[in-house]
């Protein structure tokens, strides 16, 4: 790991490159619209997440900016090119797949080398360069390697390798992280942060995953059915989510029903209200919940909650707290919390 | 006693599962095969075999080879292997081009099913049947020099399209086109598609992909399909009669001729050399790829 660090570090920092944009992009299958009118700007150099529960479109916008998907209306620009009926290879991105689509029949440094003979890059250089890349990812002692005889961390390594290869100016993951271990993907994770961050090019991540894209992205753009539900910073969608399905996908919201409308409040800023007084004066009247379990989490108690109207709760406790008044599954408990910690949503 | 029967059986279990078939195979395969090697050391006169260990036999067949004019023996193996070459170009080409397309241009499953079934239905007459009904098309008087003749491009009829190599190629592409189909489209079907779009990410145009992906990732089927057109054809004697009217020589059309003059022990050596050549060819293919992993 050491050791990669200084490669990295070797590398002056560039230029940032990149810059992605998308201007009323739709794409329809038949009778069913994919993706609707999508407008999208990311800055050159930026670490973008395309965040979304399966179908929402994130996979169709990312595969129509990699040219594997022609959009149906609208342009796509990569630094200020419209690049929307270019082919794949002539765009400026390269893709790394779910799964890495590695080809199984070439070694590590023919899968490397192999956009770059696809151009008709004589051998001798095209080994030099594929070596230079797997040495980037610290996979050159295993360049005579096949794909199958690495482990899913070594593989992701390689994909990498040979999509960065070209020297594309924005680099497309697919998933990058779903098949690898649940320890691996941290690694797996900072190490594509580091990346992207010494390359100066920009990363477009589609995941499912509200972690992978908080812990990741400078941007995160949040799809639903086809469309662009929020986009911002990491920070700015946690800490103001627009709609219920924000605070819901994202998770660690609570959703709650006020006389007023809807509100989003983390819940580590809920607590239980304590007896029957309520001790901040300026606290919100109790808002009633039934316990439904409890989970140990190490650092304390995670509550699983559920209101009148079936919506699930939850608040984080402390051992000192939940000593003070034992729980079990079944107690009727009250909500409390601090108003300026409400984020009123939009209607859905 | 029967305790101690069943005892046996127990300890023995998969030698004795594995017995049948390998009763079914010393039977009628090893002890044939014996059989045969060892009457090619025999002698023969005009009406008897002579039990002897002679290679009389083998050095009959190749008798003025070391002369630079191609012996019979050299020259029917060339004949023969002209043949196979010739089949197993258009068989592998046929075969490839139609197993691609149902691997990867028919869209639903169903289709797919309904397209192969299509391919194998032709095997539910007999060989001799389907070789037999090229004759009325191809004859002298046949549909072909007809449609020709009446067309104008033709005045007299076409001698070449009936008993000629021509026909013997014909027969033996539309009898073994299948056996390469198969097994090619079972490799291309266990091609994952997202390495084709790879591929098309990496600048490939589709000829490059075909040539770099597809090929090559199809090799077992491709290896295992000319296996099968090799042995059929190198061995074949029927198809060769009939098809080239009794005047192409063929290594198997020696064999069956030694036979019907009672010379066995001369088949006999004729058929081993036959047996370690396609043996040697089939050796040479299998190290281009790993069958027993493919399987």
């Amino acid at each position: 790991m050491q050791q990669e660090t200084l490669r990295l570090d070797k590398l002056a920092t560039p230029l940032p490159r990149g810059a992605i944009e998308f201007v009323g992009v739709s794409k329809r299958f038949g009778a069913t619209t994919a993706v609707s009118a999508l407008d999208l700007r990311i800055p050159a150099g930026t670490y973008c997440c395309l965040l979304g529960p399966s179908g929402c479109g994130k996979t169709t916008t990312l595969r129509m900016l990699a040219g594997h998907e022609q959009a149906s209306d609208g342009d796509i620009l990569l630094d200020n090119t419209n690049v929307t009926g270019l082919p794949p290879a002539r765009r400026g991105t390269a893709m790394m797949f779910q799964s890495y689509a590695l080809f199984p029949h070439l070694s590590c440094l023919d899968n490397v080398a192999f956009s770059l003979r696809m151009q008709g890059m004589p051998k001798p250089e095209r080994h030099a360069r594929a070596a230079e890349m797997l040495a980037l990812v610290e996979m050159d002692s295993y360049a005579a390697r096949l794909p199958t005889q690495l482990s899913g961390g070594q593989q992701q390594r390689v994909a990498l390798a040979r999509a960065l290869v070209t020297n594309p100016a924005a680099l497309l993951l697919d998933e990058p992280l779903s098949a690898l271990d649940p320890f691996l993907r941290g690694r797996v994770r900072a190490e594509l942060k580091r990346f992207q961050q010494r390359l100066g090019i920009s990363f477009v991540h589609v995941t499912h995953s509200q972690d992978e894209a908080l812990a990741l992205a400078d941007w995160v753009v949040l799809m639903k059915d086809g469309a662009i539900e929020q986009q911002g910073t990491a920070m700015q969608l946690f800490d103001n989510p627009r709609t219920a399905f924000v605070a819901r996908f994202l998770g660690g919201h609570n959703v709650l029903a006020l006389p007023q409308g809807q509100v989003a409040v983390r819940t580590d800023r809920t607590r239980l209200a304590e007896g029957a007084g309520y001790p901040e004066t300026n606290a919100r009247a109790a808002y009633t919940a039934t316990l439904r379990a409890l989970e140990y989490t190490g650092t304390g108690f995670s509550l699983a909650l559920a209101d009148a109207t079936g919506e699930e709760l939850g608040v984080l406790l402390d051992e000192a707290a939940l000593a003070a008044h034992p729980l079990t599954p079944g107690d009727q408990v009250a909500l409390t919390w601090d108003p300026a910690d409400e984020r009123p949503l939009d209607p859905a | 006693m029967l305790q101690r029967a069943r005892h046996w059986c127990q300890g023995h279990a998969a030698l004795l599962q594995a017995a049948p078939l390998a009763l079914v195979l010393a039977l009628f395969f090893v002890l044939p095969l014996l059989a045969t090697a060892v009457v090619s050391l025999w002698d023969y006169t005009e009406y008897s075999l002579v039990p002897d260990v002679t290679a009389r036999n083998y050095r009959e067949m190749f008798e003025g080879c070391a002369s630079l004019t191609l012996c019979t023996t050299f020259r029917t193996y060339l004949s023969t292997l002209k043949l196979c070459l010739l089949v197993w170009v258009f068989t592998l080409t046929i075969g490839f081009t139609v197993a691609y397309f149902l691997a990867f241009m028919v869209r639903t499953e169903a289709m797919r099913t309904v397209l192969f079934l299509l391919c194998t239905a032709p095997f539910l007459t007999s060989n001799v049947i389907r070789m037999i009904s090229w004759i009325p098309l191809l004859g002298r008087e046949g549909v072909a020099n007809r449609a020709l003749q009446s067309l104008g491009i033709v005045s007299q009829p076409v001698e070449w399209l009936l008993f000629s190599e021509f026909s013997v190629v014909l027969a033996f592409v539309h009898l073994y086109t299948l056996f390469v189909t198969v097994p090619v489209f079972n490799s291309l079907m266990r091609i994952d598609r997202r390495l084709l779009e790879a591929a098309r990410d990496a600048g490939a145009t589709g000829w490059q992909t075909l040539w770099h992906v597809v090929v090559p990732l199809a090799k077992p089927g491709i290896v295992i399909g000319s296996i099968f057109v090799i042995v059929l054809v190198m061995g074949d004697f029927v198809t060769i009669g009939v098809m080239g009217g009794q005047q192409i020589a063929s290594v198997g059309k020696v064999i069956q001729v030694q036979m019907s003059y009672l010379q066995f022990p001369a088949a006999a050596a004729q058929a081993m050399v036959l047996l370690a050549l396609v043996l040697g060819m089939i050796v040479a293919l299998t190290k281009l790829v790993d069958i027993r992993r493919e399987l």
